[in-house]
């Protein structure tokens, strides 16, 4: 049943119950994370027996002649800062190792509701602080495609298990580019929703105003699968929108003719590897020849974008985890004494190295005397990288951008330097400051490494993003190349 | 040499809303600790705060009835500061920011003392959630939280410095309390913790700056606002006469002892780090709902006072007291609806029900005693079935025990005797058994005759009708009966 293994999710649905029970499906999932787990380490929590048990029940229901839900038995993995009951929850902190949540995040539930099955929780750069996976308070996940170097991050652990044939579709969370550069590095796609697309509830905050949860999936097809699951208003969080969600299956079609693809720029400039610049460069003609119009764009604010998001960001952060106190939950460090000792030891044991930055950068920005110079004036920029966006959508449909400045770098070479790690976010993090949605295909290889080209679109219009991104696939074949590791 | 006192107040009050500020938990005072949390209230990762519509609506009233400037759109921000009993280790509160206003500003009430009428501005009406609550054992090394109140709704009302004594301070609590409760607002009752009040105190010479302030905190009645803050006064005073300054810190008042005292923690000035709450959206308060709550105000204090007098025909002195409470209003109108005879009702209620409420320290809204009863009361007091002296007993065993009026007179059998003949043999005895008063009454001290009605009244254990008494008397004793 190895074969299963690897192949899209929409192409197996019609033969499930007939060629394959969805157990067999769930059984052959497992068996690759088995094999691969101790290379690639992508997950921080495996739940087998649960998918198993949940896949009985699936065949149960097929058996009693029951129509399936839409993603019934799709096995899935999810970045561990999305709440899980029941399953302990570390958003890869030993501040959380052993926090486990009484609840589900609404993304979760919902996912479950449409039939998926939970393999297991997936590693990320702690608090999804990072662009490595290595931040990780536990272990550094490795990349499929080549094992000596990075899969990206924060959700490393999710863009992995799915390059590695360990699960077939994953949730990331997304604040700079936590889902579509990992998912440039490995291979796979991904896509970051709309701020308000997807509930928030559930998913342990890093950053309010910027993070947003999406899909990871082997193919465009199945990533708009995974995100009609998961989308819509959630009457649990405010900043959830309550707008209709199109289909965005049915969506798909259509094709590119007359789409309108802007070129900023601005993105193609210094720091960019001369190879992704090249495998972007010929993606784009690829959507010209299937009728687009292509056209350059100017999105000069962008050299702004990096240091708005690191403040805005990080004064968020810094108030988002100060609940980890070690007052009612998580890690309490045995040498706290009094009141300020229970804090400033749980704290300084419990944190890493980046989030401890981060939280003092963010504290740092938001107090009196600085709030005005720092915070403020971000919020202020943040608007203006906003309107230029808006500008360019008047002029275009979509945007067409490398999603990563290189195809992948290899572990400890970007760890000793913050500023280098922050980089590989650049062209990424504009994106989540304007709360637009973004999606990054696999459109080549450098030096044996996957790249990926970004899509920005309009808010609200991932159907766009998803039918341009789709016209592409149904022209090349990218996203059918698996990594050796997985072919064994 | 005079100084002039300056007063400015702020108040936090909990809304009567049935759940939360930003979770569906129940409000309810008094439960097993931590049985009405949830992971909002509790802070647990993940989870995101909503905003209560109705605890909104309760904040826009108590901004329209305090003549505020209501904020179109307001924002809650993020107050960042680590304690305990704040799981989030920050409060979710408004800010005085000029672009995210809290949801009311520039406000006035008008307060009267002896005779002199002060308006009292308004800086801002804003809500906030309420911290969970610490609790240190006696004996232990361990203190324990419980969340129960975390995340109750608050308003926090902040004066301008304008009080000017700390008798007007307490006219300022009263009246705010009582138009909060006339909105519906609040039960605001400071011995229930309900309603809250920190005061900021200083002198000046006339005409000067304002002075250094403190901050009194830890008043707990009207009562000890007023005591608190006249002890704070003389003892600025008493700084000041011997060429000292005063120091701005924060102070605790003692209610025991009757003085304040300076906090021991040490007063650095602290940096919360205020920024618009990102998992909250604005509250936008468009003219509409706003128009819809105006429009649906009750009716409130000053306006009910003169109603009552118009409708009712009553004194401004006894509506005034009528409407100091809403509640006592309330009951004041349904046991008129059960009964109309206001002026007694409007008595009995004034008199005394009043003076067993002070005695057992009690609300009008804690009886069990309800309107009708009272009214009903009144009734057999008005068609002779009872005389006034044995309703006041009546009234006393129903306040104790809720029971009826009507039943309480048939089983202690205290109906009035208004039976002539079973009345004149009693008459009858005791002219008999009081020969001296009898010879007064008929040497003309007509006074002596309230005696022997006393006599009478004894007897019959206060159930005789004493007009009647006083008649057979006289015909007993020649005197002419009047008309």
């Amino acid at each position: 049943m190895r074969e299963l293994v690897g192949r899209p999710y929409h192409e197996l649905r019609p033969r499930l119950g007939k060629d394959f029970s969805v157990a067999e499906l769930v059984e052959a999932y497992l068996q690759t994370l088995e094999a691969l787990e101790p290379h690639v380490r992508a997950y921080l929590t495996v739940t087998a027996e649960e998918a198993r048990q949940q896949a009985r029940a699936l065949d149960q229901r097929l058996a009693a002649g029951e129509s399936l839900p839409p993603l019934a038995g799709m096995p899935v993995a999810l970045k561990d800062n999305l709440c899980t009951r029941g399953v302990r929850t570390t958003c890869g902190s030993k501040i959380l190792e052993s926090f486990v949540p009484p609840y589900d995040a609404t993304a979760v539930r919902r996912l479950q509701e449409a039939g998926a099955v939970v393999l297991g929780k997936t590693n990320l750069d702690e608090f999804a602080m990072g662009s490595s996976t290595e931040n990780s308070g536990f272990f550094p996940t490795r990349n499929p495609w080549d094992l000596d170097c990075v899969p990206g991050g924060s959700s490393g652990g999710s863009a992995a298990a799915v390059a590695a044939g360990e699960a077939l579709a994953a949730l990331g969370s997304d604040t700079g580019g936590s889902i579509r550069q990992p998912a440039s590095l490995c291979g796979v796609v991904g896509l970051k929703p709309t701020y308000g697309r997807v509930s928030r509830y559930g998913l342990v905050a890093f950053a309010s105003s910027l993070d947003q949860i999406g899909p990871f999936a082997l193919d465009v097809h199945d990533c708009a699968l995974v995100l009609q699951a998961i989308s819509g208003h959630d009457p649990q969080d405010s900043t959830s929108v309550d707008l209709p969600v199109p289909d965005f299956v049915a969506a798909l079609e259509g094709g590119v003719r007359g789409v309108r693809v802007g070129l900023p720029t601005e993105f193609f400039g210094e720091g960019l590897q001369p190879e992704v610049r090249q495998a972007v460069l010929d993606a784009v003609r690829v959507l010209e020849g299937l009728g687009a119009q292509v056209e350059e764009v100017r999105l000069p604010t962008l050299e702004y974008a990096l240091p708005t998001y690191y403040l805005i960001a990080c004064a968020e952060a810094s108030s988002n985890l100060a609940r980890y106190d070690g007052v009612a939950y998580g890690y309490r460090s045995p040498r706290a004494r009094d009141l300020y000792t229970l804090y400033s030891r749980t704290r300084a044991e419990g944190f890493g190295p980046e989030v401890k930055r981060r939280i003092m950068l963010g504290t740092f920005a938001l107090s009196a005397g600085y709030y005005e110079g720092f915070y403020k004036k971000a919020q202020q920029v943040r608007t203006l990288v906003r309107r230029d966006f808006d500008r360019c959508f008047h002029e275009v449909d979509v945007l067409a951008t490398p999603t990563s400045p290189v195809a992948g770098f290899r572990l400890g070479e970007r760890t000793a330097d913050p500023l280098q790690m922050y980089l590989a976010d650049v062209y990424t993090i504009p994106v989540n400051l304007a709360g637009l949605p973004g999606i990054s295909v696999p459109c080549g290889f450098a030096g044996g490494l996957p790249v990926g080209l970004q899509l920005v679109g309009r808010p609200f219009d991932e159907a766009t993003l998803l039918r341009v991104a789709y016209a592409y696939q149904q022209a090349t074949d990218w996203h059918r190349r698996r990594c050796p590791l997985q072919m064994g | 040499m005079e100084y002039e006192t300056v007063i400015g107040l702020e108040i936090h009050v909990q809304l009567l809303t049935q759940s939360k500020m930003f979770c569906g938990c129940s409000t309810r005072f008094g439960a097993p600790p931590n049985t009405q949390t949830c992971p909002v209230c509790l802070g647990l990762p993940g989870s995101l705060p909503v905003i209560n519509r109705r605890a909104v609506e309760l904040g826009l009233r108590a901004a329209l009835v305090l003549n505020c400037t209501v904020q179109p759109t307001s924002q809650f921000h993020r107050k960042n500061y680590y304690y305990p009993d704040l799981p989030k280790n920050y409060q979710i509160s408004q800010y005085q920011y000029l672009e995210h206003p809290p949801l009311g500003t520039d406000g006035h009430l008008d307060v009267e003392v002896d005779g002199v009428r002060r308006r009292v501005g308004i800086r801002r009406v804003h809500l906030e959630e309420d911290t969970g609550k610490l609790v240190h054992p006696e004996d232990g090394t361990v203190s324990w939280v419980d969340y129960n109140r975390s995340g109750v709704p608050l308003m926090e009302i902040v004066t301008y410095p304008d009080l000017r004594s700390p008798q007007e301070a307490r006219a300022f609590l009263l009246k705010l309390r009582q138009v909060l409760q006339y909105a519906e607002v609040s039960t605001g009752r400071m011995e229930e913790g309900t309603l809250r009040c920190d005061a900021n105190v200083s002198l000046r010479r006339p005409g000067e700056p304002l002075g250094i302030r403190t901050e009194v905190k830890n008043m707990n009645s009207l009562r000890s606002v007023e005591r608190a803050l006249s002890y704070e006064v003389a003892r600025q005073r008493e700084v000041l006469e011997r060429g000292g300054a005063v120091v701005q810190e924060t102070r605790h008042w003692d209610e025991r002892r009757g003085v304040t005292f300076a906090s021991r923690s040490k007063e650095e000035a602290e940096d919360y780090r205020y920024f618009p709450e990102p998992d909250l959206v604005p509250v936008e308060v468009t003219s509409e709902w706003l128009e819809e709550i105006r429009r649906t105000l009750p009716e409130l204090p000053d306006a009910r006072r003169d109603r009552l007098m118009a409708q009712y025909d009553l004194s401004r002195y006894d509506a005034e007291l009528l409407i100091q409470t809403r509640a006592t209003a309330d009951f004041f109108e349904a046991a008129v609806a059960a009964h109309p005879s206001p002026k007694a009702i409007a008595n009995w209620i004034l008199g005394d029900l009043s003076a067993y409420l002070n005695e057992h320290n009690l609300e009008i809204d804690q009886l069990r005693t309800t309107p009708s009863q009272l009214a009903e009361l009144v009734r057999l007091v008005e068609d002779g079935t009872i005389s006034g002296r044995t309703a006041k007993e009546v009234l006393v065993e129903m306040l104790q025990t809720g029971e009826g009026p009507r039943s309480i007179v048939d089983r202690r059998g205290l109906v009035q005797i208004a039976d002539e003949k079973a009345l004149r043999e009693t008459v009858d005895a005791v002219i008999r058994d009081h020969p001296e008063p009898v010879k007064d009454v008929q040497a003309g001290k007509e006074k002596a005759i309230a005696f022997l009605v006393g006599q009478v009244m004894r007897r019959t254990q206060g159930r005789a009708n004493p007009a009647l008494v006083q008649r057979l008397l006289r015909e007993r004793l020649g005197l002419p009966t009047g008309s």
